[in-house]
């Protein structure tokens, strides 16, 4: 167990009991859950977990503040997107999308990279904004290869799709259809990935990453070193990124601008990395369930609570659904103040 | 030992500084330049003209909210993502203000209509300013120093204040008419120029004009330029670079508010997000012309305002790229900006 | 007997997780020069920094004038009447040689306001800062701006100056403009607290010696007896008056 995680144990009790409650509760959801809306919010965390663990190996490890992550994540599901509507929906098409995809985010993360290295930190920040949103606009005007506004839809080999039937009856009685297939197809690569990614920060690259992340924020002068191992990071993140986005387009057999590239997802990972726990990569499982379940769930709840209160006109703002945003910003602002390491971080300083 | 006490710098001559400063020609020639290389590529006079002052006065306005970020960035060594608040506050309050003025802005009385603008400016700048006050108070003065937190808190603080915004007025888009005068265009012969860009080509000359002044002929304009170089020495010469810090960032975000103003007036509409969306092309800005450098900025807010324009007429699809190309060219030639301070 | 105008009582400093002043204690009388002397990492420019406030004091008294100003701000300290010379000198490179006078002068709103005849002796000591008053700091030559910085200290009368190795860097013609001057500014009552490496320098001008070695001071005492002692000069600074000549 100890090597499957490389060494990296969740440290804490309350953690550890989390984790494996979530991962059972993630490998079993189409059971324990059934119902389309309880799978999707099951997928979307799962997609989620890959994404946001990506963005902390390049934040929380390397100390690299990039906005540009949400363009790596929209060039995976485009590549599997457009290569099913050209090239058929076969899996030697999603092979082809899946790799077109990951060089293509290679070769800008690590033109990006080195770029970052002529200028200041804060410089980078800004210009990765900048250029998260052109993408954003360039990808909803390119319509003819990506289908513009409206996005792409399209059909995914046999055995994945909805129609398709495993088992002629019901296992424990849910039909074990393609849409299942999927969603553990997702399931096993989320969990291949993220020991992958355990295994890289806990290896000696991730540690001389860690170093020049301390490094980097006290003193601005680089090595020459530094800048391999950063862009080295950068590259590695990007490649997690967008296979994150392989797995959105495979479940959601749509893609779009909005979709995947939206500077509110940008957001909502930042939000995320930061309450789970910067630099701790099961911070991005803990705040990434925590997250998607809130987001999902807890619109209806604050409905009830807006109806309840509807004869309190300020509260009954507030605690309107559609403000949901706000609510998630304070939360924010708090957790950078008072939980620096994030929920994670917490969880571990609580010594027993 | 020689006893020879010289009462004379003994300076060779070849040694001497150069006499006041010299001007860095080089970044101002490249406006001109662009312009001239638009024209051919444009091919219509008349069509170049209008292009030109739409650029000039949309990059006027970027320079009016970069001139207070500038400085804030430059002067505090405060990395703020929120400014996109003020700009947004700004706008939706001169849309409030406007709307409670309808005689003002109806009448066909150039007096009446900027006095309405007047008042809306005002109120716009006050709100934003006191926004800035509130906002570095509860959350920029506790993580100063602090880059990582900044960024991260002032991202917070703008998804908290949007939805604040969306809560005060809704979270559609909203309309901001230009008032009766001032709507329409002056037309010689073949070139027409829309009365409101002049308009904001004044208001923001006048903007630069007044921040140059400030900083070079005030004691706190020294003390600003001073604190960019060096904090630390200001404040041991006797003075409380706390207090400059807040009034800095009360001026910047008053300024934003302005620029959002006319942002708002530019477009004739405003969005809760419109905030973020200038953002963008305010980093770009403050990035090309170097931190805490107001002509800097203002170069770089033509530049941006004048590509903007010409590819957009000319290449819209790569309009916003085109910004981003500027920007690498112009870091790679310079990675510090256009021009840079000498100091930490 | 006068009492020192500044007093540290087991001054302790810690930067991070360096403990760099181990309990300073330090008298430096009124109206005299006292050099601090010591080898480089001995917590010298760290006690000047301390004083001024730059960095905090972990545990220990600074008294200055009778009040304890361990704790006040840095801008309150030049207002209470201490100036400080850094040794990186703090010149605003892209200002004018007169904005970083005006600046020194807290009084002045413009340049017409500042003291007119303490600028003309200020220029009586240094011409060069006459001659190149409107050009930018930046381009003078190290030992200008090392005249500069001390002509900021002098632009307004203080009660205690601090001055961190003016003589580092500069050529024996500027050395001795330099003590020209501090002879004369200690002629105004001004008390001077002095950070040295360059005994023969220290020698001409120090009433008072302190010797700081790992961030304590380890000798103090009149000057004249310090230079007539080549044994202690060896034994704490590694050298004798003979090598410096």
């Amino acid at each position: 167990m100890i090597s499957i995680l490389s060494g990296d144990l969740p440290r804490s009790r309350i953690l550890g009991t989390m984790l494996i409650a979530i991962v059972l509760g993630l490998a079993l959801a189409p059971f324990l859950f059934p119902g389309a809306k309880a799978l999707n919010v099951a997928a979307k965390i799962l997609i989620f977990i890959v994404l946001v663990a990506s963005y902390d190996l390049l934040l929380g490890y390397t100390g690299i503040v990039s906005f540009a992550h949400t363009m790596f994540f929209g060039i995976g599901a485009y590549g599997v997107a457009i290569a099913c509507v050209s090239l058929g929906s076969n899996w030697s098409s999603i092979l082809i999308g899946t790799g077109a995809a990951v060089v293509l985010s290679a070769l800008l993360s690590l033109l990006i990279g080195m770029f970052s290295l002529r200028v200041r930190a804060i410089f980078f920040s800004m210009i990765t904004l900048a250029v998260a949103f052109s993408f954003q606009t360039l990808a909803s005007q390119l319509s003819d290869l990506t289908g513009g506004e409206d996005g792409l839809n399209f059909s995914v080999p046999d055995v994945l799709s909805p129609s398709y039937q495993l088992f002629e009856q019901p296992v424990f009685d849910v039909s074990v259809d393609g849409k299942i297939i999927t969603y553990y197809l997702v399931f096993f690569i989320t969990i291949i990935l993220f020991l992958c990614m355990l295994r890289i920060v806990n290896s000696s690259f991730g540690r001389v990453l860690q170093a020049i992340r301390e490094n980097a924020f006290r003193a601005e002068a680089i090595g020459y070193n530094t800048v391999i191992f950063r862009t080295a990071a950068s590259v590695l993140s990007a490649i997690f990124a967008t296979l994150a986005g392989v797995l959105l387009a495979l479940w959601l057999r749509y893609n779009s601008a909005d979709t995947s590239l939206s500077i509110e997802i940008m957001i909502n990972i930042l939000l995320i990395v930061v309450i789970g726990g910067m630099g701790t990569l099961y911070g991005a499982i803990c705040g990434a369930t925590m997250f998607i379940l809130a987001q999902s769930y807890l619109e209806d709840l604050m409905a009830h609570s807006a109806s309840a209160t509807q004869n309190i006109p300020l509260l009954s703002t507030l605690l309107s659904p559609d403000r949901w945003l706000l609510w998630l910003g304070v939360l924010f602002i708090l957790s950078v103040y008072f939980l620096p390491t994030g929920v994670v971080g917490k969880l571990r300083s609580i010594k027993r | 030992m020689s006893a020879r006490v010289s009462t004379n710098a003994p300076e060779p001559a070849q040694a001497m500084i150069s006499a006041k400063r010299r001007i860095d020609w080089l970044p101002l020639l490249l406006a001109p330049l662009l312009m001239l290389i638009a024209y051919p590529l444009i091919g219509s006079s008349s069509t170049w003209i209008t292009l030109t002052v739409a650029g000039l006065a949309m990059g006027m306005i970027i320079f009016i909210i970069a001139s207070g970020l500038t400085l804030i960035f430059g002067l505090m060594d405060v990395f703020t993502f929120a400014n996109g608040i003020f700009i947004a506050l700004g706008a939706f309050v001169a849309v409030s203000v406007l709307g409670a003025l309808p005689q003002w802005t109806g009448a066909d009385s150039l007096g009446l209509n900027l006095a309405a603008l007047g008042v809306a400016v005002l109120a716009a700048m006050l709100a934003a300013g006191l926004a800035g006050l509130v906002f570095e108070r509860l959350l920029i003065r506790r993580v100063y120093g602090q880059h990582l937190k900044q960024i991260l808190i002032t991202m917070g603080g703008m998804v908290v204040g949007e939805e604040l915004i969306k809560m005060v007025w809704g979270t559609q888009q909203m309309e901001l008419p230009l008032p009766a005068t001032l709507s329409g265009s002056l037309v010689w012969g073949d070139v027409a120029i829309e009365k409101y860009r002049l308009l904001a080509l004044l208001v923001g000359l006048s903007v630069f004009v007044c921040v140059i002044v400030v900083l070079n002929r005030t004691k706190v304009g020294l003390l600003i330029r001073a604190g960019v170089q060096d904090r630390e020495m200001v404040e041991s010469l006797g003075y409380r670079i706390q207090r400059l810090f807040i009034g800095v960032f009360a001026v910047g975000s008053a300024l934003a508010g302005l620029g959002g103003v006319m942002w708002g007036l530019y477009q004739q509409n405003v969005t809760p997000q419109m905030g973020a969306q200038v953002n963008v092309l305010i980093f770009m800005v403050i990035i090309m012309g170097g931190l805490g450098s107001t002509s800097g900025s203002f170069l770089g807010a033509i530049l941006i305002g004048l590509v903007a324009n010409y590819t957009g007429f000319l290449m819209p699809k790569v309009a916003l790229f085109s910004n981003i190309l500027l920007m690498v060219a112009i870091l790679l030639w310079r990675p510090q900006g256009l021009y840079s301070i000498s100091s930490r | 007997m006068n009492e020192p105008l500044l007093q540290l009582d087991g001054v302790h400093t810690h930067i991070g997780a360096y403990h760099i002043l181990h309990g300073v204690d330090l008298k430096v009388p009124r109206g005299q020069l006292t050099m601090l002397l010591g080898r480089n990492g001995a917590g010298k420019s760290t006690t000047l920094r301390t004083i001024m406030g730059l960095w905090r004091a972990s545990r220990g008294h600074i008294i200055f004038d009778d009040h304890d100003i361990a704790a006040k701000p840095t801008a309150d300290l030049v207002r209470s009447g201490i100036a400080y010379v850094p040794e990186n000198m703090g010149i605003f490179g892209d200002l004018t040689v007169r904005e970083n006078m005006l600046l020194a002068a807290r009084q002045a709103r413009s340049v017409d306001e500042i003291d007119a005849k303490r600028l003309e002796w200020i220029f009586g000591l240094f011409p060069a800062m006459k001659k190149f008053w409107q050009h930018p700091a930046g381009k003078l030559s190290g030992g200008q701006k090392q005249m500069l910085a001390v002509s900021r200290a002098m632009i307004e009368p203080r009660k205690l100056i601090l001055i961190d190795e003016p003589s580092k860097g500069l050529a024996p013609a500027i050395i001795a403009n330099m003590i020209a001057a501090f002879r004369e500014l200690k002629q105004t009552d001004t008390t001077i607290l002095l950070v040295e490496q360059n005994f023969n320098f220290a020698r001409q001008l120090g009433d008072t010696v302190a010797v700081m070695d790992n961030g304590r001071i380890v000798h103090s005492g009149l000057m004249a007896a310090l230079a007539e002692d080549q044994d202690l000069q060896t034994r704490l600074l590694g050298l004798s008056l003979a090598a410096h000549q």
